[in-house]
């Protein structure tokens, strides 16, 4: 009989916490590959301050700036679902209210990126229009 | 079994219309994902059957109306039909569920039918398990007490009973197992009706298994895989708090066992 996995059909509908995985896998390779961008900027230093501005000049502009809000949002979600798996991790029964500390960690999240993009969003778009906000 | 029908001919006519007869019965479109290599090579399909149904019927009523009155070669795995046998799990609207424990009213008008996902598919809706008891049997799912044969029962108290109440209650249907997103990825996970045995056994007073069950699952295939995404403790039909479970063996792990 002919074996193969199954195949793909529509979507599952499961927990929050499925999609909570996805993204935190999604940030997680976000963050690293900006690392590695971010390894070369500096190192660039060892050719000089010269080259070392010329080279992070590049940073200045709205689309890098916004590129730079997604980043900060990567790296905050990434910390606060980080710590509801811990939670998970060290307090097992803390599982029964997942959903709560799943509506928890969305409403930190979103609650901590208000001021952020109230300064970073600024600035971009000062750069983007000239608002001089 | 249905009753008989009059003669071949009006099988179809007869069973549909007795059901249109009886009160309120409403009508229900089954989309199933079928696959048949035997007929139709390695490509799945999508089928469509329109069945009157009693709305209080289960939707395995529905699957065997359609297997026994429109299309025999339906192939479906089922046996007691009372949610205890865990033989008819399946993905019902995208989400795992026994068969026989969905009513038809709260599917109707429409409902997908699809094979549980993460192991191979044979015949429509019907799964190769082997895989997902391979990883039942690898933790060890006895009891292990080495101290003889006791006069009497070995007791236990209400409390040491209580401790693995919970995953005593598993039916091993794998709703949980092919509902996770670690599973469909990685054959070699155990899957988490795996480790909802194991502690069934690891928090047992009366085993003295647990060192080694914990051994087998700190491996690269045990319960580190496990990314807590809840979908399976989602889909268990016998509400176990399955991720609970999980967490807890996890937690002995890193404890008892370094
Ligand atoms: S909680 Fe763990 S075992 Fe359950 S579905 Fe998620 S990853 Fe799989
Ligand atoms: S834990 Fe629940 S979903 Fe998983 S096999 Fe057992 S009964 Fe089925
Ligand atoms: S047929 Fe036995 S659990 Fe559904």
């Amino acid at each position: 009989m002919a074996k193969r996995k199954s195949d793909v059909g529509t979507l599952y509908k499961g927990s929050p916490g499925q999609w909570s995985w996805m993204a935190h896998r999604i940030t997680g390779v976000a963050v690293i590959l900006f690392l590695f961008a971010h390894v070369i900027d500096t190192a660039v230093v060892g050719w000089g301050p010269n080259a070392y501005n010329r080279v992070t000049a590049v940073y200045h502009n709205w689309v890098v700036r916004l590129l730079e809000l997604g980043l900060v949002a990567a790296v905050l979600y990434h910390a606060i679902n980080g710590v509801k798996i811990m939670i998970l991790d060290f307090w097992p029964s803390t599982a029964r209210h997942f959903k709560v500390l799943s509506i928890l960690t969305s409403a930190v999240f979103v609650l901590s990126m208000v001021p952020i993009v109230w300064i970073m969003g600024r600035d971009i778009l000062d750069l983007a229009f000239r608002w001089n906000l | 079994m249905p009753p008989a029908p009059e003669s071949a001919g009006d099988v179809l006519e007869t069973s549909d219309q007795r059901r249109a007869g009886a009160t309120g019965a409403v009508t229900l479109t089954l989309r199933i994902r079928r696959y048949n290599p035997e007929l139709r090579g390695e490509e799945s399909w999508w089928d469509e059957f329109t069945i009157q149904a009693d709305p209080n019927d289960r939707l395995l009523d529905a699957l065997h109306q359609v297997k026994w009155y429109h299309d025999g070669t339906l192939a479906l795995r089922r046996s007691c039909a009372h949610g205890i046998c865990g033989s008819d799990a399946m993905m019902v609207n995208g989400k795992n569920r026994l068969a026989c424990k969905v009513l038809v009213k709260d599917v109707a008008p429409k409902v997908t039918v699809e094979p549980i996902r993460g192991l191979p598919v044979l015949k429509d809706l019907y799964v190769d398990m082997e895989p997902f008891f391979n990883g039942y049997r690898s933790i060890l799912p006895y009891l292990i007490n080495d101290e003889g044969e006791p006069d009497a029962e070995r007791l236990q108290s209400p409390e040491e009973r209580h401790r693995f109440d919970d995953t005593t209650k598993c039916i091993l249907c794998a709703c949980c197992t092919t509902s996770c997103p670690v599973f469909w990825g990685d054959d070699e996970y155990v899957g988490p009706a795996a480790i909802v045995n194991a502690h069934r056994f690891i928090y047992d007073s009366r085993d003295h298994g647990a060192d080694e069950r914990l051994k087998i699952l700190s491996e690269k295939t045990g319960v580190f895989r496990c990314r807590t995404t809840f979908n399976c403790t989602e889909a268990c039909p016998r509400g176990i708090e399955v991720t609970k479970a999980i967490q807890e063996v996890k937690r002995s792990i890193l404890f008892e066992r370094f």
